[in-house]
């Protein structure tokens, strides 16, 4: 299959505008499950208040959240697709600047020094761009996701010692959600990476974080810290916004990676509430979009 | 648990009376400010124009779009998404606020700290609490954008906003240095070890 980047850079602009105004199905049955059981007074009343915000939000095709975020796009290339990588990246950074002046949407990207705003939600190195590659398929998928900064501001790495063992990742993670607080957007999804090197480490933490509900890490050991820590969180009591309740977290979920014998690498990164992505799907049969 | 209904801006008394848990629903002006506003006010001198005493600030920085200055937008920007950000990041900037500029309401979400508490305590300010990530609905009580002061720093420009039914919002630290963040979290660090226990980790 040979792809249009014409039809990319539009694509990417789309995604861009839907992520922030159309929570994925999966988000919203996570909160209709957390306010069935949730027992606290204040915390119900704030889960009613985000659930209306979504409906809100849908009729009148309002951004759900102000906080457009740092722009993520994550690109998965079919074997069978034929596409030039650099004009590829080039076409996903103007559908981003395109989204943001053409929509209008607030750029939140400030040059790191300077805290200079180009007003494109764009500087260097952003949006972050994330390439994969994946065998005999002619589909070229790309997920937008808009992170916003509640929730990346609280993120967090350990490198542990191999004697700290398997507690010192557990402990970190109750440890994160507790320093957390409300200042996350609670519910979160808390995304835990476990091993790898620092950089991957922190990295899987982000692909854990912004997987959708219901799924599960891959690896049996990661799923089974998953289901153990998910229950450990909610036992705190952080609840909705920081103010008390059942639900502070939808899930924690994890993911691993290989490590060295001397490491024992831990990172946390949050995904608020407004847990946004979108999906593009390019096939030979055309263009869909979903989540 | 009290409600009230207040027409801004406020005096003392009125924010002093507010105990932890009313709700407090906000009409007339209410002023916009976020990071970048406070570091220029308050690290490298500068002024606004604006008169914020006895007023209210939500922590934001909106999304705008520029239509020009019209009688329906006199400040030339109409609201596309008006939120709230995380509070805490701007926590020094609680008691000059309040001192120099005679505020006495911030809202934001997550909470401030002991600071800010000492300040409304001092000064006779409260902290009220919106659910943070619910733009759509908060936009929905914003009417205009009256007028904008240090708009170089746009989106963080110090925005002037006319609300009309802004809330029900939770105090949630009073000026009586009663803090629900520090209620809840002293709570959920009670609860540290049994979370700890249950995932076969004896807590140090
Ligand atoms: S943490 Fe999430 S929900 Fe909260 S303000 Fe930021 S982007 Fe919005």
């Amino acid at each position: 299959m040979k792809v249009d980047l014409k039809e990319v850079e539009e694509a990417c602009k789309e995604l861009y505008i839907r992520a922030l105004k159309l929570l994925p199905p999966d988000i919203k049955d996570g909160f209709k499950r957390l306010d069935a059981t949730e027992t606290d007074a204040t915390g119900k009343a704030i889960l009613g208040t985000m659930i209306r915000n979504i409906k809100v939000a849908e009729e009148n095709q309002n951004l759900l959240c102000q906080d457009t975020g740092i722009p993520i796009y994550n690109v998965t290339i079919g074997s069978d697709v034929e596409v030039d990588g650099y004009k590829l990246k080039q076409a996903i950074v103007k559908g981003c600047e395109r989204a943001t002046q053409e929509h209008p949407l607030r750029s939140s990207v400030v040059h790191p020094v300077t805290r200079k705003n180009q007003h494109t939600s764009s500087g260097r190195r952003v949006p972050v761009i994330n390439l994969d590659f994946v065998e005999d398929s002619e589909t070229l998928s790309i997920e937008m996701i808009p992170k916003g900064s509640g929730s990346e501001n609280n993120s967090w790495l350990k490198m542990a010692v191999p004697a700290d063992g398997i507690d010192a990742v557990k402990t970190f993670v109750v440890d994160c959600v507790l320093d957390a607080g409300g200042k996350t957007c609670p519910p979160t999804i808390v995304g835990v990476g476990v091993g790898g090197t620092a950089d991957l480490c922190v990295h899987l933490s982000k692909i854990a974080a912004t997987r959708p509900l219901g799924s599960h890490c891959e690896d049996p050991e990661g799923a089974r810290l998953e289901a153990e820590l998910s229950s450990a969180v909610n036992q705190l009591g952080v609840g909705p916004q920081g103010l008390g309740g059942d639900s502070t977290s939808f899930a924690v979920h994890v993911e691993t990676a290989a490590t060295h014998i001397t490491m024992n690498p831990v990172a946390v990164n949050m995904q608020c509430h407004s847990a946004r992505r979108a999906r593009a799907t390019f096939t030979p049969k055309g263009l869909s979009y979903g989540f | 648990m009290a409600h009230y209904d207040f027409n801004m801006p406020i005096g003392e008394a009125d924010a002093r009376r507010l105990e932890l848990n009313d709700t407090v629903t906000l009409n007339g002006t209410l002023y916009g400010i976020r990071d970048a506003t406070q570091i220029h006010m308050f690290d490298r001198g500068r002024t606004t124009r604006f008169d914020m005493k006895g007023h209210a600030v939500v922590h934001t920085a909106p999304n705008v779009k520029w239509v020009g200055e019209t009688a329906a937008h006199p400040s030339g920007y109409a609201p596309i998404c008006i939120g709230t950000t995380t509070s805490a990041r701007m926590e020094r900037f609680t008691r000059p606020l309040m001192e120099q500029y005679g505020v006495r309401i911030i809202i934001g979400k997550g909470g401030l700290s002991e600071g800010s508490s000492d300040a409304f305590r001092d000064v006779g300010g409260v902290y009220l609490a919106i659910v943070g990530g619910a733009a759509a609905l908060e936009t929905t009580w914003v009417e205009q954008i009256e007028e904008v002061d240090l708009d170089d720093l746009n989106p963080e420009s110090l925005w002037k906003f006319r609300v009309k039914g802004f809330g029900p919002l939770l105090v949630s630290m009073d000026s009586r240095g009663g803090s629900l963040y520090t209620q809840v979290n002293n709570a959920a660090r009670d609860k540290r070890a049994a979370a700890l226990a249950s995932l076969g980790v004896k807590a140090s």
